[in-house]
């Protein structure tokens, strides 16, 4: 059994890395979020580095005696620093990228959300559908309007016309194929 | 046959190494490309019959198991691998011939290395049978997916980029502290040896290594409540590039939680917390597609509400819930792809993605409205189709169960299912049968992008004739799971060592 008991220095050393990380994590502007990602990456870091036991003990070279340190976790520590470094420069260049393109650097909502919300707020439907915009408001009024067979090509409330045309001959179902302006004068 | 099981990691990274190198030469890095990935999926057919017959491990560098990295191709992995394979090459063929006549050149030198990049992380994090490699299989997935979906790095794309890349990145840190966490308690962090030493220790510590291994795959997954970062980025990026990120990111996620969920934490302790996530996620993702305008925001939509349906048959932890998650996977891949291409292809002719904007391409362009069709009615569940059969096997593993949390999620799949069949029509009435806003002239579009998008569609329709074989198949898979013996005897033979070399174990090595 090793003596797996951690560093206190080093416990407190992650609990104020995670701390520090995560409220600049909750920071608008990218850039401090990128160094809250730095923080909470070197956060785990260092967890790594408990997790491979006591420290002062011999590197595994040849074959020693007594215990040695664990090289596991400094391996996979290594591999975790070289993504994170990766992963800053990328995220150096969004945020270069975005300062060029808005002039800041601030991580936005989702627009279209915001669309939807205010359509919420003012009780519209986010989409309208044509074929149920029809002419009259009222089913009474429509049913005025409506001709199955004998309207001779004219497409009740199929387009703008049949409001123009309603309201033009005063209600008086019309049946003949002129436009709504031909009747006018 | 084991010396299959590497090659769909190597090839593309090789050849992403490559195209990279051959950046001024355009055609050759096409064909550099195609043919790797042509490589992989007949390496992926081969790993498929291959693994049927028990799980093939690879001591990688001749490292003996859990002191080396292992790759593991068992059922699971092998028809994830599949599928994905398929489906990259898919998306492949349609992006190159998107890439002729497109108005905003795209830095194709760029596309090809990182899509490369990307196909070998997948492969990677399927084979892995070590979960730091696992890890590592993600970052490569992830740092190449961050390339392509802001590139050509216009405002709309850094904007929804940004908030995917630090999403990602949270969820990558989550997994890096779960891993110290598990290294710290187990000593280990081969597959194989934490299924063995996993349930010698603490139930506590066991909960917490186990709610932190979920939340990471969650975010990837896009469970709800941890979904809202999937429907605002992914709508952004290039049609290909979403329709990739749609068929295969999410779905990497949700096989990690398979893995884990099956091999390391076999009890199900957390499974009463999955059922009620999986039907947050159905019902809320299909409201919020409903109320979409735009296509692609509402298949980004329907993607995460679908994720539910996958958790719902993880959470049942039975064979029968299991097996049926196997195939909702494969079925979801490539109906879910095949709509993002085909939406690519109705941006082409409609010259929008709105669906107050479009109109009347059903007489426009039949082709793309028989494309859109069948994978839409697929999504939705209409029977004889793979998604009827898919969800039919849920729900029957549902109600096999009993419970009434169980009987809950039956009835939200089915609601789910209804709805997902209403956003369809919708997006299908509008886009296709009603009277177009303003005159579209009609446009030619590539061959390429037409077969691709086809390739996929009769794919997914393919899954429904084959759905006996592949049902038995994943069946099997899920039963390899349940036993979880085959996966560990495979890996370490002798429950101490793999195939390779390695000192002799001594004593008071490890916890």
């Amino acid at each position: 059994m090793i003596d797996m008991s951690p560093n206190l220095v080093l416990v407190v050393a992650i609990g104020v890395l995670f701390a520090a990380g995560v409220y600049l994590l909750l920071e608008r502007s990218l850039t401090r979020v990128l160094i809250g990602v730095i923080l909470i990456g070197n956060g785990a870091n260092l967890l790594f580095l408990v997790a491979g036991g006591a420290a002062g003990r011999p590197p595994i070279v040849g074959r020693g005696s007594g215990p040695m340190s664990d090289p596991l976790p400094q391996a996979m520590v290594l591999t975790a620093i070289v993504i994170t470094l990766g992963m800053t420069a990328f995220l150096l260049a969004l945020a270069y990228r975005s300062w060029q393109l808005h002039r800041h650097d601030e991580v936005q909502d989702d627009l279209e959300d915001r669309r939807i919300a205010r359509l919420a707020a003012v009780d519209l439907l986010a989409t309208r559908d044509t074929d149920i915009d029809v002419a009259g408001a009222t089913l009474d009024e429509e049913a005025e309007l409506a001709r199955d067979e004998t309207d001779e090509g004219v497409v009740v409330g199929g387009d703008l016309g049949g409001t123009d045309h309603a309201r033009g001959e005063g209600g008086r179902p019309h049946a003949s194929g002129d436009g709504p302006g031909g009747d006018a004068p | 046959m084991t010396w299959l099981v590497p090659l769909p990691v190597i090839v593309p990274l090789f050849a992403a190494g490559l195209a990279l190198a051959l950046y001024r030469r355009p055609t050759i890095q096409r064909i550099v490309s195609v043919t790797a990935l042509s490589i992989v999926l007949v390496a992926a057919v081969g790993l498929l019959v291959g693994a049927d017959s028990g799980p093939l491990v690879v001591d990688v560098g001749n490292w003996a198991a859990p002191v080396g990295i292992d790759l593991v191709a068992d059922r699971l992995s092998a028809l994830m691998l599949t599928i994905s394979s398929a489906v990259t090459l898919c998306v492949l063929v349609y992006s190159l011939a998107q890439g002729e006549g497109e108005h905003e050149r795209a830095p194709i030198s760029i596309y090809h290395p990182t899509y490369l990049v990307l196909a070998a992380g997948v492969a990677n994090a399927f084979l892995s049978g070590d979960l730091f490699n696992i890890y590592v299989g993600f970052e490569v997935l992830l740092a190449a997916s961050y390339v392509l979906i802001t590139l050509g790095g216009s405002r709309e794309r850094v904007r929804a980029g940004t908030v995917y890349v630090v999403v990602a990145l949270l969820s990558s840190v989550l997994f890096l502290v779960a891993l110290a966490a598990i290294y710290a308690t187990c000593g280990t962090v081969n597959l194989a040896q934490l299924a063995i030493r996993l349930p010698e220790i603490d139930p506590g510590v066991r909960l917490v290594l186990q709610v932190l291994l979920l939340l990471a795959f969650a975010i990837k997954a896009a469970v709800f409540p941890l979904s809202a970062w999937l429907p605002d980025s992914y709508p952004t990026a290039p049609a290909p590039v979403t329709a990739v990120f749609a068929g295969l990111l999410t779905k990497v996620g949700v096989y990690a939680m398979i893995r884990t969920q099956t091999l390391l934490f076999p009890d199900g302790r957390l499974d009463t917390v999955l059922m009620w996530a999986a039907l947050a996620t159905m019902v809320v993702g299909i409201l919020g597609a409903v109320a979409q305008d735009d296509i692609k925001r509402m298949l980004s939509f329907t993607l995460v509400s679908h994720i539910g349906y996958m958790v719902f048959g993880i959470a049942l932890s039975t064979t029968a819930g299991w097996s049926a998650a196997i195939y909702y996977v494969v079925h979801h891949i490539t109906v879910q792809t095949a709509l993002f291409l085909v939406v690519g292809l109705v941006e082409r002719v409609g010259g929008s993605t709105s669906l107050s904007r479009l109109g009347g391409l059903a007489k426009l362009a039949p082709v793309v409205a028989v494309l859109f069709f069948v994978p839409a009615m697929n999504l939705a569940g209409i029977p004889p189709l793979s998604g009827f059969l898919g969800k039919l096997g849920l729900l029957e593993a549902g109600v096999a169960l009993g419970t009434p949390l169980a009987f809950a999620l039956v009835a939200g799949g089915v609601l789910t299912s209804l709805l997902t069949l209403y956003a369809m029509v919708k997006a299908w009435n509008k886009a296709f049968w009603q009277t177009p806003p303003a005159e579209v002239r009609p446009v030619r579009l590539p061959a390429g992008m037409v077969g691709a998008a086809t390739a996929l569609v009769v794919l997914g329709l393919g899954l429904t004739f084959a759905a006996g074989p592949l049902f038995r198949y994943t069946e099997r898979a899920a039963t390899a799971l349940t036993l979880r013996s085959p996966y560990v005897v495979a890996v370490l033979p002798d429950g101490l060592r793999g195939t390779g070399i390695s000192a002799e174990p001594t004593g008071g090595e490890g916890p």
